[in-house]
């Protein structure tokens, strides 16, 4: 094998790791703006606040993933500066993160996906081989297992309420479900963190989300949708045309005043 | 040579600076639950007093998003420095994650006092909680969220008063 071919698998496997962070991380973040959305509408205080903490726990862990993926990308990019300067198409985030809040049970459905995904993902990437994303996922995990607890009892009590909260929550479930598979379908930069210790196999998620996910809508006597038709590629920066909404309320003032300080 | 603080470094050894600094840390509090000191909160991992006459102050924090992180950072610096304790460097150490279990006793008690029902330890997540203000285990918990990250929302049923409740993490 030439030099080149020496030096080649460790760029590619460094660019595999930059991808990946900037995938939890943005998507972390994303969520965070969405749930930041809430803040003073929820229908009660308690649920204002539940929102806004866990929107408070998402964004410190993309803080610190994001930090991380600008000292590996080198180009000296903090975290402020991969948040509210990148464009659309540079964000890597689940496309399911960035779907619009709907109403509270299309929020808690989105949530209760999203929390029973990164529970199993959390628990596997702080075995990581990387021991930086290792300890932050062992951080980010204690708080998403209380994340699950509060967006599956929600699930529940919506799904086995009144007629109405049932019939709405199972059409929540039905809308945001097609948005699920893209969190499972491994690609090249999934199989490559794979390949060197890094990220998980995510057949394994999968199967714990899915495990999860049937108990829950199983208490909360809701169907589980049938299997996705379609595909979406947000983590490849193909999103939904919801994205570059939110970027423009999240970055509009660190744009118009560049590195301001308060 | 004197120092700022008007304390002779020179003649200071490591493990008194160490130490001096450990008790000048019981004196910071936490900016959201003032009655706490950093120490008993249990997010001081380590200080180090380093040969070029710093001191390196390693901290855990609570919650990933905590807001209170960035000021207790600056003000753990601000109070060794006032101390005569500078120049002081203050990191983050993620691993092992924070758990509500580092909580002193000393801290449970002066949470209990403040009225806000300690956290069990994680690994007894069941046991029952008492009101800080009645004693009664008769109580519910309102909401999984509270008005900081590390807090949720209790109701006694015996004496009807609202209370917050430190979360098991």
């Amino acid at each position: 094998m030439s030099a080149t071919g020496e030096i080649a698998p460790s760029r590619d496997a460094s660019r595999a790791q930059l991808e990946y962070l900037l995938r939890l991380g943005d998507t972390s973040l994303v969520l965070a703006q969405r749930l930041g959305e809430w803040i003073g509408h929820a229908p009660a205080i308690e649920e204002d606040l539940g929102l806004a903490n866990t929107a408070l726990d998402l964004l410190g862990q993309a803080r610190l993933l994001l930090a991380y993926a600008g000292e590996v990308e080198g180009r000296g990019r903090g975290e402020d500066d991969l948040a509210f300067l990148r464009e659309e198409a540079e964000y890597r985030n689940a496309t399911l993160a960035e779907m619009p809040n709907g109403d509270f049970g299309d929020t808690i459905v989105r949530q209760l996906l999203i929390d029973a995904y990164q529970v199993p993902l959390y628990e596997r990437l702080a075995g990581s081989r990387d021991p930086r994303l290792a300890e932050i996922a062992a951080k980010a995990l204690k708080e998403s297992r209380y994340h699950l607890r509060y967006s599956a009892g929600w699930v529940v009590r919506l799904g086995d309420g009144t007629e109405e909260s049932h019939t709405r929550v199972q059409a929540s479930l039905e809308r945001l479900w097609p948005y699920t598979l893209e969190l499972f379908d491994a690609d090249e930069i999934d199989r490559g963190v794979l390949a060197s210790g890094v990220g998980p196999d995510l057949a394994a998620v999968q199967g714990e989300w899915s495990a999860r996910i049937d108990a829950v809508l199983a208490e909360a006597t809701l169907a589980r949708p049938a299997a996705p038709r379609y595909r979406w590629y947000g983590k490849q920066g193909r999103h939904s045309e919801h994205l570059g909404h939110l970027l423009a309320e999240m970055q509009h003032l660190p744009r118009i005043h560049p590195g301001a300080r308060w | 040579m004197v120092n700022a603080g008007g304390v002779d470094v020179v003649r200071e050894t490591p493990s008194t600076r160490v130490a001096r600094a450990r008790a000048v840390l019981e004196t910071v509090p936490d900016p959201e639950i003032p009655v706490l000191s950093v120490v008993d909160l249990g997010i001081v991992r380590d200080v180090d007093a380093l040969a070029d006459g710093s001191l390196r102050v390693g901290l855990s924090p609570t919650y990933s998003g905590c807001p209170a992180t960035a000021t207790i950072r600056e003000d753990v610096a601000a109070a060794l420095e006032r101390a005569g304790l500078g120049p002081v460097r203050v990191v983050d150490v993620l691993s092992p994650a924070w758990s509500s279990d580092w909580i002193s006793e000393e801290g449970r008690r002066k949470l209990l006092e403040y009225g806000i029902a300690p956290p069990t330890r994680v690994d007894a997540p069941r046991l029952p909680v008492a009101c800080p203000r009645c004693g009664s285990v008769d109580t519910e918990r309102l909401s999984e969220f509270g008005s900081t990250p590390c807090k949720a929302l209790y109701r006694c049923r015996a004496c009807q008063e609202p209370f917050d409740r430190f979360k098991c993490l």
